[in-house]
């Protein structure tokens, strides 16, 4: 009986650990906007203010950026390197040279540096993302895949194949 | 494709076949004149891209082929405008620095004759890399390029140990500046992508536009197009394949490889 | 047949937190090592693009082939039901679970991306051999965790049929689980060296040597460590003899992977290489694989001196057959990998990525510091446990001059049991 308990307990431990581990990590990630939400009212904690990017607005909505961000990168990657699909407006290399951050020189932020658009509110989120450990951080000038400022309106189409989308991950 | 038999889609794809191979036919034509807008900035399509939101299709393998009597043993052209379009990142150390491209030099120990063939992913239709990667990273397109996709690849090595012409680099280092279109970073396997950002613009892989220039002993283009360059090319060529005996069927092949 | 009484390790020596205090600093210089070469790059390791998988898979390697191993003695008290094993049989599950999470533990920890781990495990090629192998290993735990259950529950360990369909599925999923390391050398057609169906079986045969001397030697210390002779004059015999016949299949099975690759005109440069051109392979090979690590053991348990000298010398034995295991994996691993890949049959070729060339390799400090933490790794699970839960059988109790007050009769009557 006695083993009976100990071992009841270790995987008690393990199931424990198993459903805080995953579950933890989640919970911080959407919870992170709501908090944000609370405490810019409260006033309490800094909050981070990321930078405008150029023009009037992103490709979709803000909201719809700041929840599903990650989801659209996630389809896009998908699209482009295991399809071949070359559509540029989600491409990575948009966000970096639409939000580029200027720095006391002049120049372009890298991710190393604590200004940089999608480390402002990564850090503060404590979600800590790879991206940039390939991809390159700095706006190039060679770079002919960023969206243009004439196709970066959210147009009903797109907007209805991002729901369809989203609605297909969320099932 | 001179049976035009069938239904709207497959006279669709004849209409591109046949566009396509006009468009290789131009290049043939063109191709000194192409080459002059290379790395200038506006490169000219060197045949019909797909439209961007089409995905790569099974009706296109693209490969290459390497006439050796025209690759002269001095010239490294292909190498160095590899590295310099996908920036490939030279570490100081030659033996973890990543090379997806090298010239090999091959001495005939009979004669003592000495030549030179470029060695590369070799895009095999059933590469040993996508076989044996745990994860998937290691993946063939559609059209038959092999890739690794770096968001899954977890550094395991295995492609590299399984690949017969050691195609693979792993990344020893960080990275910094990396090309837009080939991002790469420490802890993850890479090798040639056939420049398949370019083949999505419709142009030539970047070592076949040096060469242009040099010999001309790159020939590039879709295996499944009769009518394209490379096919042609290769009825006319005796032709070999590297390692044919394992039976990977790889898209590029040599020629005068004797 | 009397009730077989286990034990938990109760034992405060010195000598025993010594061992644990040395097995916990080589983790900690093993992890700290692993981050280093995170956060650093391969660069600060031996390992180079020419040869991909070094020290660290050596070991790794090593541990999960003597994991699969170390189970043998369970699998042979209870799927052949040889009754004089079954003390052993406890002991013997959970050194395999710890062998395999050490070596586990080194292979992930020298991944590019360690941190991509959760990629590994959800995202699945199942043309992979690799992939194959995750499912083996995890698999492998549950199922010995549950014969493990069945073999120390009052209740449960009272249904034979129980018992015996659980040890008969670790038995057929340790022949899998080995079969798949062995394959992931033997499946890779460019290697001519491994190339082949033989790296299974012969992976299997390394394994019942590997794993039984680890079990041989854990025995013997833990012999130290409870002031009681748990290898019993009886199961030395018994070891030995097994030990012979497996060491004597691996030399078998060795002797013929080389000299068909020897026959075969494609495969002789890289067997010139291995077996006398290649420096530090060919040396590893006759001196450490077949030297040190089978004929010399072989020789002294074939001519085992008599009294209780016999516990010394096959502890001997066992060292050098470990010792052996690691030189052969070195070899398969890095030889390998030493030979150059023949791409242009019939040419002599040379390049600036290694092409033709011999390709040097030298193991780093923090390489070899990640690789000997997987021993360690285990070896802590594996006294955590013995602290634990009874996994320790009873046995004799030593008198003062550490003599085992071991009756001849009982020996022959357990012996006539079996």
């Amino acid at each position: 009986m006695r083993f009976l308990s100990k071992l009841l307990v270790a995987v008690l431990l393990l199931v424990g650990a198993a459903i805080t581990l995953p579950g933890g990590s989640a919970g911080s990630v959407l919870g992170g906007s709501t908090a944000w939400a609370a405490d810019e009212g409260a006033g309490r904690t800094p909050v981070p203010h990321p930078a405008h990017g150029k023009g009037d607005h992103c490709v979709m909505p803000t909201e719809f950026m700041r929840r599903n961000h990650m989801l659209m990168m996630y389809a896009h990657r998908q699209d482009v390197l295991v399809e071949g699909i070359r559509t540029t407006k989600f491409n990575i290399s948009g966000c970096v040279n639409c939000h580029a951050v200027k720095g006391e020189d002049g120049q372009p932020v890298s991710f190393d540096d604590p200004k940089h658009f999608c480390r402002t509110c990564h850090t503060y989120a404590a979600v800590q993302i790879d991206c940039f450990e390939c991809h390159n951080s700095k706006p190039q000038a060679s770079d002919k895949s960023a969206a243009k400022s004439d196709d970066l309106g959210a147009d009903g189409a797109d907007a209805a194949k991002m729901a369809a989308f989203l609605r297909e991950t969320k099932k | 494709m001179s049976s035009c038999s069938g239904g709207d889609e497959k006279a669709g794809m004849d209409r591109r076949g046949l566009l396509q191979s006009a468009g290789a036919f131009a290049a043939t034509i063109l191709a000194p004149g192409v080459t002059l807008y290379a790395f200038g900035g506006g490169e000219a399509e060197a045949f019909q891209a797909r439209p961007p939101e089409e995905p790569a299709s099974s009706r296109q393998r693209w490969g290459l082929l390497i006439d050796l009597n025209k690759c002269s043993t001095g010239c490294n052209a292909c190498v160095t405008a590899c590295k310099d379009y996908n920036g490939w990142q030279d570490t100081g150390r030659a033996d973890i620095d990543p090379q997806w491209i090298r010239k090999v030099t091959l001495k005939d120990p009979q004669t003592g004759v000495e030549r030179s063939a470029p060695v590369m992913c070799q895009h095999c239709a059933s590469p040993p890399c996508v076989d044996v990667c745990p994860t998937g990273a290691s993946m063939k397109r559609a059209d038959g390029i092999v890739l690794v996709n770096k968001h899954v690849c977890i550094g395991c090595r295995y492609c590299m140990m399984a690949c017969p012409y050691k195609a693979r680099s792993f990344i020893h280092e960080d990275e910094s500046d990396q090309k837009v279109n080939n991002p790469s970073g420490k802890g993850t396997v890479e090798g040639c992508t056939l420049c398949v950002d370019r083949i999505d613009a419709g142009q030539r892989p970047a070592c076949v536009e040096a060469c242009a220039k040099e010999g001309g002993a790159l020939i590039f283009g879709d295996l499944k197009d009769p009518q394209s360059e490379i096919s042609q090319a290769l009825r006319k060529l005796p032709s070999k394949k590297l390692r044919a005996d394992l039976g990977v069927d790889p898209g590029v092949q040599y020629a005068n490889l004797t | 047949m009397a009730q077989i009484k286990f034990q938990q390790l109760t034992s405060a020596s010195p000598t025993f937190w010594m061992l644990v205090l040395a097995h916990v600093v080589i983790v900690a210089a093993g992890l700290s090592a692993a981050l280093y070469m995170e956060t650093n790059g391969h660069h600060v390791t031996g390992m180079t693009n020419q040869i991909v998988w070094g020290t660290p898979h050596v070991f790794a390697v090593f541990l999960i082939v003597s994991a699969s191993g170390a189970l043998n003695v369970a699998s042979v008290s209870s799927v052949f039901s040889r009754l004089a094993y079954k003390p052993f049989a406890r002991l013997s599950g959970i050194l395999a679970i710890s062998l395999l999470a050490g070596g586990l533990a080194v292979l992930v920890l020298d991944l590019g991306r360690p941190d991509r781990l959760l990629v590994a495990m959800t995202t699945y090629n199942f043309r992979s051999i690799f992939a194959w192998n995750i499912y083996l290993y995890t698999g492998f735990m549950a199922i010995v965790l549950a014969y493990l259950f069945s073999m120390m529950d009052r209740r449960v360990s009272k249904m034979t049929a129980v018992n015996k369909t659980l040890g008969w599925t670790a038995f057929s999923w340790r022949l899998i689980l080995t079969t798949g390391t062995g394959s992931i050398f033997g499946f890779l057609v460019a290697r001519d060296a491994v190339y082949g169906g033989v790296m299974a079986p012969l992976f299997i045969a390394s394994s019942l040597v590997y794993g039984l001397a680890f079990t041989v030697l854990v025995l013997l210390m833990m012999s130290i460590e409870t002031h009681e002779t748990l290898c019993t004059r009886e199961m030395i015999s018994k070891f030995r003899g097994l030990l012979i016949i497996f060491s004597l299949t691996v030399l078998f099975l060795t002797a013929i992977l080389h000299v068909s690759k020897i026959y075969a005109a494609p495969t002789r440069a890289v067997e010139a290489f291995i077996l006398r051109d290649g420096g530090v392979y060919p040396l590893l090979f006759w001196g450490g694989q077949v030297f040190l690590g089978n004929i010399l053991p072989l020789l002294m348990l074939g001519y085992m001196p008599r009294a209780h000298s016999k516990r010394n010398t096959l502890g001997l034995a066992s060292i050098l057959f470990l010792v052996g295991g690691l030189a052969q994996m070195y070899v398969v691993i890095l030889g390998t990998q030493a030979f150059p890949l023949n791409i242009f049959p019939g040419y002599e070729v040379s390049s600036t990525f290694g092409d033709g060339a011999f390709n040097p390799y030298s193991p780093s400090l923090p390489e070899i510091l990640l690789g000997l933490s997987g021993i360690s790794i285990a070896m802590l699970i594996a006294t955590a446990a013995f602290r634990l839960l009874p996994f320790l059988p009873h046995g004799v109790p030593v008198d003062a001059h550490g003599v085992a007050q071991e009756p001849e009769e009982e020996v022959a009557e357990a012996g006539a049991a079996a």
